[in-house]
């Protein structure tokens, strides 16, 4: 990186009509409490999500208590004076489990949809496309070998055999009702959700993530990539092994109760992106002025990690995604951190009751599956802007040379 | 009015064979090759120029994949000269210029105006294409597209890829890149469509005597389909970016959601258009690869028939598959059902194509020249392309492979293993034909396994990049994907240290090679421009041919 502050400025400067997207990402609600916002920065993260809130985390959290400006995403959190925001336990990767890992098939699958899918990625589909492929090659190196000029200097003048011209016809189609049985149930079952737990919204920016708790009081939080050690700017919170890899890791995951049935509502507030997390078999397309419907319900605790899927602009490799799977009581403790409410009094413990008191939940989603085309009334709204600070960092990526 | 004017409207009276000695004389350089109207000097341009587009567009994955080779930006800074966000939208700009420079400007130009302008009408016993005129102003479209698109990368460069979705392409790129991009392929597309309605209404009414639709040769069959979907699909991608350039210009909404607009509309307009391009890119393969294996198997084609209409149907079920690119776009669950069954038909004629080729060869006498090498490659390799789109075909199972590289592994094996394969099958196939002169055969065996391997070692690994999850069109990667991308790269070395045998049998042949007689490739090559000299007359057929 030849010159880090050059860049700084000129990105602050080429940030103007990125504010102009971001500011439509606010909701009315509010937005995370900068005094909330989580450091795992300084203090080694224990390995286990279940294991107790550690004090230690936060005494070492930077202490200024400077309002978020540009170049100082998620480093301002004077968090020790407030035990409320006691930072939540942030789980380290399980290497092979969330996150690629340099192999040659699908990652792990931790959601049944998913599970279901590479059954019928692995189980299914594998096969049959080998048996082809080397069925053909098979073929191939057999007509080569024994139809070569000198072992058959006379060739035969067939030109047609209907009966054979009728297999190969019938044979892939048969083929392929076999693939189309499991294909077209596998559809079906990842457009029926069953009743959601929670609902996040998901709000795509050049090139950050908004995700919103709308049955949590609304909370929001900006999801920026943190940067490598040698790329931060004085007081920025850079990566460290235990936010995961390189690239992938963020300074605010979106969280999301184990065994709870999680309806995301995916929109953009700028250009197309798309939100996707491999292990979980999501990948939904984020659209301005669109509302799409995605789900997922993930058991165990743990990190995963996606990436970006749609291409949005200059830094379309530098907006990942993580989601943080956590106890029911991690949960409501990370609510709480952010400012937000559990729904109901027993809600932190009882997915029924977080779902009882979502009617908005129910009401605002679309039909499963549906996109609803809405008039974007916030893309060119002319409210101020909300302090974007965690938008506009400079989260280019590039890696210390 | 030029001599090929006047001969392709009097062919007819030309029947005695003292005219013979006029069917050679040709214009001046300038008017010869700047205001052409023979078919065979049209091809010609249209062959020189989209080696030089493939060229430019080889060099360009050539910067994507040394980028590429190791995680971190490495070069993207010094190339573009600017740093931070600048310099990553760099990065975006190849990937666009990479995919549109090879899609509209080497690949259609090469199968279509280059093997298509040389040998329809020679294998149709015609004299010249029916419009010659019109013919020259489809080649001179194409260069000033070019020239816009290359100009674009001064101006910023279009960096949306080359489908240019928008809203990404209409608010979220000001400045004239991407208009320029736009008007350029207005003006390929315009080209593309004269071509289109001349070599339809060739095909149609300038076959010779005898010659009917069902003795047509399957590259003319090939051709003859790709007319039509150009003829059928262009106007809808020329209205997407009509719309695009109109928001970006003059206050519409089209896709825009503020306005009442809907960005998924350009992706429903492109992808109609979209998804027969990728067929008007691999069926004139098809119909190459067909009379290659015809030839050096010494047999007719197996299932001519059958082969015909396995083109027409995979054109036809090619409009109507569109959205299964758009299966992350929030499509309801029927329509993706829809999507996905209706797709995976096309795996029905692709497979009667596939065994018919091999069928071409059982009980064959082969000899395994270079066309051959590049034609039994492409059989293979289009297969496990073929295999990997059966895969993205499910709806479910795209949910994951979308935008991923698994994706980019799936259509370069289509495209740049299936039609460039054809290409290069068509080039050292008609070499001898067109120049007159053969290729040097050990280079040409050379250039084939050399790249051969070049280009496996790049794409397979892709696979499996895809398959954990990478996403497509990124400068830089999480370093669990390191491993795989570096073979890439160095799949990328040796297929261009093919690309050097290649190009060094080009100049040795074109000033050395041996003379190639009308025929270099025996009785197995029954098509008509084997009965002409080598190469064929500057005009040829002033005596229709009589097709028994």
């Amino acid at each position: 990186m030849k010159s880090f502050q050059t860049m700084i400025a000129m990105v602050a400067l080429a940030a103007s009509p990125t504010l102009a997207f971001a500011q439509t990402a606010a909701p009315p609600a509010a937005v995370a409490n900068p005094a909330a916002i989580q450091s795992g920065t300084t203090a080694p993260t224990p390995p286990s999500v279940d294991g107790a809130v550690p004090a230690s985390a936060t005494a070492a959290a930077p202490a200024p208590a400077t309002p978020p400006v540009i170049g100082q995403a998620g480093a301002a959190a004077p968090a020790a004076s407030d035990p409320a925001a006691a930072p939540f336990p942030q789980a380290t990767p399980t290497p092979g489990i969330g996150l690629p890992d340099g192999r040659a098939h699908l990652q792990d699958q931790v959601t049944e949809v998913g599970q279901d899918a590479a059954w019928m990625h692995d189980v299914v589909l594998m096969p049959i496309i080998t048996i082809i492929t080397l069925f053909v090659l098979a073929l191939l190196l057999w007509v080569v070998f024994r139809y070569r000029r000198s072992a058959n200097p006379t060739p035969s003048r067939t030109s047609h055999n209907t009966w054979l011209e009728v297999f190969w016809t019938l044979a892939p189609v048969v083929i392929l009702l076999i693939i189309a049985v499991p294909s077209i149930k596998l559809l079906a079952k990842q457009y029926s959700p069953p009743p959601a737990d929670l609902t996040i919204k998901v709000i795509g920016n050049q090139w950050y993530w908004t995700y919103q708790y709308p049955d949590n009081g609304d909370f929001e939080l900006v999801s920026n990539m943190l940067k490598e050690p040698g790329q931060v700017t004085a007081g920025q919170r850079a990566r460290v092994d235990a936010d995961g890899p390189r690239l992938l890791a963020v300074d605010e995951r979106m969280v999301v109760p184990a065994g709870a049935v999680v309806k995301l509502i995916v929109t953009s507030a700028d250009v197309i992106h798309s939100f996707a997390v491999p292990a979980f078999w999501t990948k939904m397309d984020a659209v301005p002025g669109r509302l799409n419907e995605t789900w997922f319900k993930v058991d165990r605790p743990g990190v995963y990690y996606g990436q970006c899927s749609e291409l949005c602009g200059a830094r379309h490799a530098f907006m990942p995604i993580a989601v943080e799977v956590v106890s029911r009581p991690q949960f409501a403790a990370w609510v709480a951190s952010k400012g937000g409410t559990m729904p109901g009094a027993a809600g932190a413990n009882n997915p029924d009751a977080t779902k009882a008191e979502s009617p908005a939940t129910a009401a605002t989603a679309p039909a499963e599956g549906a996109t609803d085309v809405v008039g974007d009334a916030t893309l060119n709204a002319t409210v101020p802007a909300q302090p974007v600070a965690q938008g506009a960092t400079v989260n280019e990526g590039t890696q210390a040379k | 009015m030029t001599d090929s004017t006047a001969n392709a409207l009097h062919f007819q009276g030309h029947d005695a064979p003292g005219h013979a000695h006029d069917a050679d004389h040709k214009p001046a350089f300038f008017q010869r090759w700047f205001m052409s109207t023979n078919h065979k000097d049209i091809g010609t341009l249209y062959l020189i120029f989209a080696i030089l587009a493939g060229v430019i567009g080889g060099a360009i994955s050539g910067l994507m994949r040394a980028e590429l080779a190791q995680p971190g930006i490495q070069y993207l800074e010094a190339w573009s000269g600017q740093e931070g966000d600048a310099a990553l939208q760099f990065w975006n700009v190849l990937i666009t210029a990479h995919g549109l420079i090879m899609v509209f400007f080497m690949v259609m130009p090469a199968m279509i105006g280059g093997f298509g302008n040389w040998f329809i009408p020679i294998m149709i016993g015609a004299p010249d294409m029916a419009f010659p005129r019109m013919n020259n102003v489809s080649f001179w479209l194409i260069v000033p597209a070019f020239l816009l698109l290359l100009g674009s990368a001064f101006v910023g460069g279009a960096g949306n890829g080359w489908t240019l979705y928008a809203p990404l392409s209409t608010y979220g790129s000001p400045g004239p890149a991407v208009d320029m991009a736009i008007l350029s392929l207005h003006l390929a597309g315009a080209s593309s469509i004269l071509g289109a309605i001349n070599f339809i209404t060739t095909i149609f009414n300038m076959r010779a005597p005898g010659m009917t639709l069902h003795k047509m040769p399957l590259f003319v069959w090939s051709v003859l389909v790709t007319a039509f979907l150009l003829l059928l699909a262009l106007p809808v991608l020329a209205a997407a970016i009509t719309m695009l350039l109109t928001d970006r210009n003059f206050g519409t909404a089209f896709f825009d959601a503020a306005g009442g607009g809907n960005p998924i509309l350009y992706q429903h307009l492109f992808w109609f258009f979209g998804h027969p391009e990728v067929y008007i890119m691999i069926l004139p393969g098809f119909g190459i690869v067909s009379q290659i294996i015809a030839t050096f198997s010494r047999k007719p084609v197996f299932g001519y028939l059958g082969m015909a209409y396995a083109m027409v149907a995979i054109g036809v079920v090619g409009f109507i598959v569109w959205a299964h690119h758009m299966f992350t776009t929030g499509l309801d669950v029927n329509t993706k059902m829809y999507f996905t069954a209706a797709t995976m038909v096309i795996a029905v004629p692709t497979g009667i194509k596939i065994f018919s080729w091999i069928a071409t060869m059982w009980g064959g006498s082969m000899s395994y020249k270079t066309p051959m090498l590049w034609s039994i490659g492409f059989i293979f390799m289009f297969t496990v392309g073929g295999v990997t789109g059966v895969v993205l075909a499910n709806g479910g199972i795209d949910n994951y492979m979308h935008d991923t590289y698994y994706v980019v592994a799936h259509f370069h094996y289509v495209l740049s293993l299936g039609a460039v394969f054809g290409l290069f099958a068509g080039f050292y196939y008609w070499f001898p034909k067109m120049s007159g002169k053969m290729y040097n055969e050990t280079l040409g065996q050379i250039h084939f396994w050399v790249f051969f391997v070049g280009v496996n070692l790049l794409f397979f690994p892709m696979h499996f990049l895809g398959l954990d999850g990478m996403p497509r069109r990124i400068p830089d990667y999480p370093d669990a994907f390191a491993w795989y991308n570096h073979l890439a790269t160095i799949g990328y070395m040796v297929m261009a240290a093919g690309m050097v045998a290649f190009f060094v049998n080009l100049v040795v042949s074109l000033i050395g090679g041996k003379p190639a007689g009308d025929n270099p490739w025996g009785e197995g090559a029954t098509t008509l421009e084997w009965t002409l000299p080598s190469p064929p007359p500057y005009h040829q057929f002033e005596t229709l041919p009589k097709i028994d």
